[in-house]
């Protein structure tokens, strides 16, 4: 089963700015463990475009499609046999991220 | 009732839950094992009246759900190994701590009492899968429309199979955290049913606490070391023993001070008491108590006195003083002064309350508190106010009546 794993910063009270060793080290341990599937930092929302084309020609617009003070920082894609193991990963990444995880399983 | 309806009652009651956690382990689905379930008890309602009770009722209702269960995957049409692939998480491994009994029926109550659902979720999909109570029978309790109801269940299963939620007794390293977060459960069913809240309910709810206490006797047998189990089942035993000398006959709250103590339940307060001197050679034997087995404990020092005056009020703040260093919630900062007030005085009490306004401005029973020890101390002015703001708060009918009669007492 895998999951979409995202972390989760908030403008007003951003995680602290020093994780990256101890994030890092966590991956290494995922890797080994077998439940790393892909991770990735994002840059942050304002370098964003939303694209809809849907009418008769593209639309593009500056910035995410939702604006709001919680924003996505980064995703993880985890394989793990149920959402027990999932949520105990996921306990220690957000400490390990000093932010919010959402858990978020694929179809 | 005739013999028939009461081997089904008997059934429902003793069977649901074995029923429904047999077919989930089997076909992986909490939504096929509910439906053949409920299905299996229709079909005993409909025959046994004319075929006569089978022998063994517990083993034709699970044969016969069996039998809808499959009926109905035939009929979507599902195929094996599509439908395997949506199979809940099982691994058939017994639960590891010591003294568990290995019962789907635990398995179940751990998947209905996950973390990832939200609280009152859990509350609708414990008393449905697990307690066998309808739909209809859980919204009436809750005072929520049916439509949400059985939306919220559906969301909840459809969850559970979405996100992998496992079919699983917890590792015994999650196990405190996890049977804690199941006894919460319960003990909101059971509160709900001990002091109703809303004004178009009965200030009572003897169906809830029934059923509190019958899933936590459920969760006792099979969890029969876990000590807050043992705890949380004496204190509800305590809690209900006092029920029907709870509320007057004209409908108004009567408080512990005040009740007749004759009109108690013995029976329920010898097994109580009974479960709280297990707890005690436990914790003598150096077993630290949880929660629910002070609060056990407390509730037996108060059922204990004969007359209010024999209480052994040294003994309940004891216990307070213990509890707060396991909970420091305001809320049973609270309670303690209601000790204090006994030992010391109105005056101290009434410190010690008011030091708690900014986490319980909001909260009914502090402007009751207050209230009260304000009358004791003369000031009646302002315990007319502190009732004013207890009323608007209260949502309990009973205790509405109470507080207002105490008000309207006041010179």
């Amino acid at each position: 089963m895998q999951y979409l794993v995202s972390v989760i910063d908030d403008k007003s009270n951003p995680g602290s700015t020093d994780r990256q060793p101890a994030i890092s080290a966590f991956n290494e341990r995922l890797v080994a463990e077998g439940y790393w599937v892909f991770a990735g930092g994002l840059a942050d929302t304002d370098a964003a475009t939303v694209i809809d084309n849907r009418g008769e020609q593209a639309v593009f617009s500056d910035g995410p499609f939702l604006e709001s003070k919680e924003y996505l920082a980064g995703v993880w894609v985890w394989e793990a046999p149920d959402l027990d193991v999932a949520l105990k990963l996921a306990a220690e990444a957000s400490k390990v991220c000093d932010r919010k995880i959402e858990v978020r399983p694929f179809q | 009732m005739s013999d028939v309806e009461e081997a089904i009652t008997r059934a429902h009651h003793e069977d649901w839950a074995r029923v429904v956690a047999a077919l989930t382990r089997r076909f992986g689905d909490l939504d096929i094992a509910e439906e053949a379930a409920a299905e299996a008890f229709a079909t005993a309602v409909q025959r046994w009246p004319a075929d006569g009770v089978p022998p063994n009722p517990g083993a034709w209702l699970t044969t016969t759900a069996n039998r809808k269960a499959i009926d109905r995957i035939r009929r979507e049409n599902k195929r094996d190994d599509k439908h395997k692939e949506a199979q809940m998480v099982y691994d058939g491994v017994p639960p590891e701590p010591l003294g568990a009994i290995d019962d789907d029926r635990l398995r179940l109550i751990f998947t209905c009492c996950h973390p990832a659902l939200a609280m009152e979720t859990r509350v609708a999909l414990t008393l449905r899968m697990v307690g066998g109570l309808t739909v209809p029978e859980i919204a009436r309790a809750f005072l929520v429309r049916e439509t949400a109801l059985e939306r919220r269940i559906t969301r909840a299963k459809a969850k559970i199979k979405a996100a992998r939620i496992p079919y699983r007794v917890p590792s015994a390293e999650d196990l405190p955290t996890r049977v804690s977060g199941v006894l919460a459960v319960l003990y909101l069913v059971f509160n709900e049913g001990y002091l109703a809240t809303g004004p178009d309910t009965d200030p009572l709810r003897p169906d809830l606490t029934a059923e509190a206490i019958r899933l936590t006797r459920l969760i006792r047998a099979l969890l029969p070391d876990d000590g807050e189990v043992t705890g949380l089942l004496a204190l509800m035993l305590l809690t209900e023993a006092r029920r029907t000398a709870r509320v007057s006959a004209g409908g108004e709250l009567v408080t512990l001070i005040e009740q007749d103590r004759g009109a108690w339940d013995a029976a329920l307060i010898a097994e109580g008491h009974r479960l709280v001197r297990e707890r005690l050679a436990a914790a003598a034997a150096g077993v630290a108590p949880g929660r629910y087995q002070i609060l056990a404990a407390i509730n037996a020092v108060h059922t204990s006195a004969r007359d209010m005056r024999d209480t052994d009020w040294s003994q309940v703040l004891a216990l307070y003083d213990q509890l707060v260093r396991l909970d420091p919630s305001p809320i049973i900062a609270l309670n303690r002064a209601i000790a204090v007030a006994e030992l010391d005085g109105p005056q101290v009490a009434l410190a010690a309350v008011d030091r708690l306004q900014d986490k319980l401005a909001g909260y009914h029973a502090y402007h009751a508190t207050r209230a009260d020890l304000l009358r004791r101390l003369g000031q009646s002015q302002q315990s007319r106010a502190a009732y004013d703001k207890a009323i608007e708060l209260a949502g309990n009918t009973a205790e509405t009546a109470y507080l207002t009669r105490r008000r309207d007492q006041l010179r």
